[in-house]
């Protein structure tokens, strides 16, 4: 259970911003500075930190959905900015993401079977029968029924369309889920609904995930070991428990201090 | 203890839909000093209640019953002197800061706004006035030339509070003040709102969805469900002895730092037949 399925090293990704009045200056932010992590395989492992961290940026870099200045991100011992745009989209097959906002990452104009199935048809997997009856299977799997797979998203609740974003990660059968703040848009009687069901899946699928979020009581219920962003940086690293028991850093015993409702009603 | 609000069979409809009920009998009473929160998910009808007092509701909505402010009968005061009100005895705070600040007008200006309009201050007494303002609520004075987008986020609503506190209002609402902020900075902004409403003998409605904020922040819990109020009580009952399994239910849904707890959604079916038993052995 210990391997590591995922790896980044050393990924650093600087970004140039405009800055005075007219946008003449320029300023050099470092939004990865020298970050490595290593996800064991069928654990989570959560990336928290306040805006601006740059957990968001480390999310993209490892499924190389932004190109970063150096550093490598191995997955399964591969490195994938080595490969060709054909082995890495083989590759990317089994590295999906979750995003945050299920209104914004689901295209209006197409119906929930042909999201879903939209991965499937990309990488070619069986025929049109079998696509259909894995979308099915799937859209069930994540609470949904038959019928929802003929509707567009907007007919769709919060809740739901997080769902159906599940399921389009999910039917490609990946080792690897990247979830981008995937429940912080929604009420808390749906996160929860969420959360099991992306913990019951990674039971079922052996599925790995990197599990980012700035709710520190969401990461609690979710992860097995966390890392601690700060501008760039990671300052924390090590098992849930540990690190929520005994923090060491004193920016990780702030941030864990400033959880609402710790003081105790 | 002094009742600045009472609230009575307050109900919200759309005017052209009269019996769908956004807002559903609600009544409660606020006191200066004290902090009441309105728990609730989306769609619970907490912003809409907040949005009736002060007389901002959408056009196409319509509310009924009565709201006394200083035993004042707020449905049925005209424009005019619901605006006398609004700003000036009743602040407000919203969630979103950067949407709510005007972006072509220095923060100052804005904060000095209301204190024209409604005190009629000017020239150097506004100015110092004003750099007070920022002051009471952590912010350097000279920002006072800033534009909203030269501040942070937290800066932002510090900035928010400060326009909704400056004519000295006897009633703060603040409408998820906090959500759109960081954790640390939700923890300061706080704090700051509770010392305030100390400092200023305030009675504050505070709307938010998060138990771990009312645990911080409140004195006395409603929570709302489909527009009604299923439960009232002092934050210690609410939270430690919750008697309405709707409440209980919501509380079950949140995480708890500590990972102590099973997480369990709220089974809608069960709760519309448990609440219905409910309703019948009280």
């Amino acid at each position: 259970m210990s391997d590591i399925i995922l790896q980044a090293n050393n990924l650093v990704k600087t970004y140039t911003q405009t800055t005075g009045r007219f946008g003449l200056g320029s300023n050099q932010i470092k939004a990865l500075d020298d970050v490595s992590i290593a996800l064991k395989t069928g654990t989570t492992l959560a990336v928290v930190g306040e805006s601006g961290s740059g957990k968001s940026t480390l999310a993209r870099c490892l499924l190389q959905l932004h190109p970063f200045d150096s550093g490598e991100v191995l997955f399964e011992g591969v490195d994938l900015a080595k490969l060709d745009k054909n082995a890495l989209r083989e590759k990317r097959k089994h590295l999906q993401m979750v995003f945050q906002d299920p209104f914004a990452s689901l295209n209006p104009r197409m119906k929930v079977g042909e999201i879903v199935g939209e991965g499937l048809l990309i990488h070619g997997m069986g025929n049109k029968a079998e696509q259909q009856a894995q979308v099915m299977t799937m859209l069930k799997r994540v609470g949904l029924t038959e019928a929802d797979a003929q509707k567009y998203p907007h007919q769709f609740s919060g809740g739901q369309r997080q769902r159906i974003g599940i399921a389009r990660a999910l039917v490609l059968k990946p080792k690897v889920v990247v979830c981008d703040e995937p429940v912080s848009a929604l009420d808390v009687s749906v996160q929860a609904q969420i959360l099991l069901l992306l913990k019951e899946l990674q039971a079922e699928m052996a599925l790995s995930y990197v599990f980012i979020s700035h709710d520190l009581r969401v990461v609690r219920h979710i992860a097995d070991e966390i890392v601690v962003m700060h501008a760039g940086k990671i300052i924390e690293f090590g098992k849930v428990v540990d690190v929520y028991n005994a923090p060491q850093q004193p920016y990780t015993q702030q941030l864990l201090s400033a959880i609402p409702g710790r003081k105790a009603a | 203890m002094t009742e600045i609000l009472s609230i009575s069979h307050l109900s919200v409809t759309p005017k052209n839909a009269p019996t769908r009920y956004l807002v559903k009998d609600v009544s409660f009473q606020l006191s200066a000093g004290k902090t009441t929160c309105i728990v609730g998910e989306s769609g619970s009808g907490k912003s809409l209640t907040a949005l009736s007092v002060m007389g901002l509701l959408s056009a196409q909505l319509q509310a009924s019953g009565s709201i006394l402010f200083q035993k004042q009968e707020l449905t049925t005061l005209d424009n005019k002197a619901m605006q006398r009100i609004r700003g000036a005895k009743v602040g407000m705070i919203f969630q979103e800061p950067m949407t709510s600040l005007n972006p072509v007008l220095t923060v100052g200006y804005q904060i000095g706004e209301s204190l024209t309009a409604h005190l009629g201050l000017k020239g150097l007494v506004l100015k110092e006035k004003v750099a007070a303002l920022l002051t009471q609520v952590g912010i350097p004075p000279e920002r006072a030339n800033s534009y909203p987008d030269e501040l942070s986020g937290g800066q932002r609503q510090r900035v928010m509070i400060a326009m909704s506190i400056a004519c000295e209002p006897l009633l703060l609402i603040a409408d998820e003040p906090t959500t759109a902020l960081d954790v640390t900075v939700q923890a300061q902004i706080l704090k700051l709102l509770d010392e305030l409403k100390t400092r200023m003998n305030m009675a504050m409605l505070f709307i938010t969805h998060d138990f771990g904020v009312v645990a911080d922040i409140a004195d006395d819990v409603i929570v709302m469900f489909r527009g009604e109020i299923v439960e009232t009580g002092s934050r210690k009952d609410v939270l430690n002895n919750p008697q309405h399994p709707y409440t209980m239910a919501l509380l079950a849904c949140v995480p708890d730092a500590d990972g102590q707890k099973e997480l369990k959604p709220i089974d809608y079916a069960w709760l519309n037949e448990n609440q219905l038993n409910v309703e019948q052995t009280a």
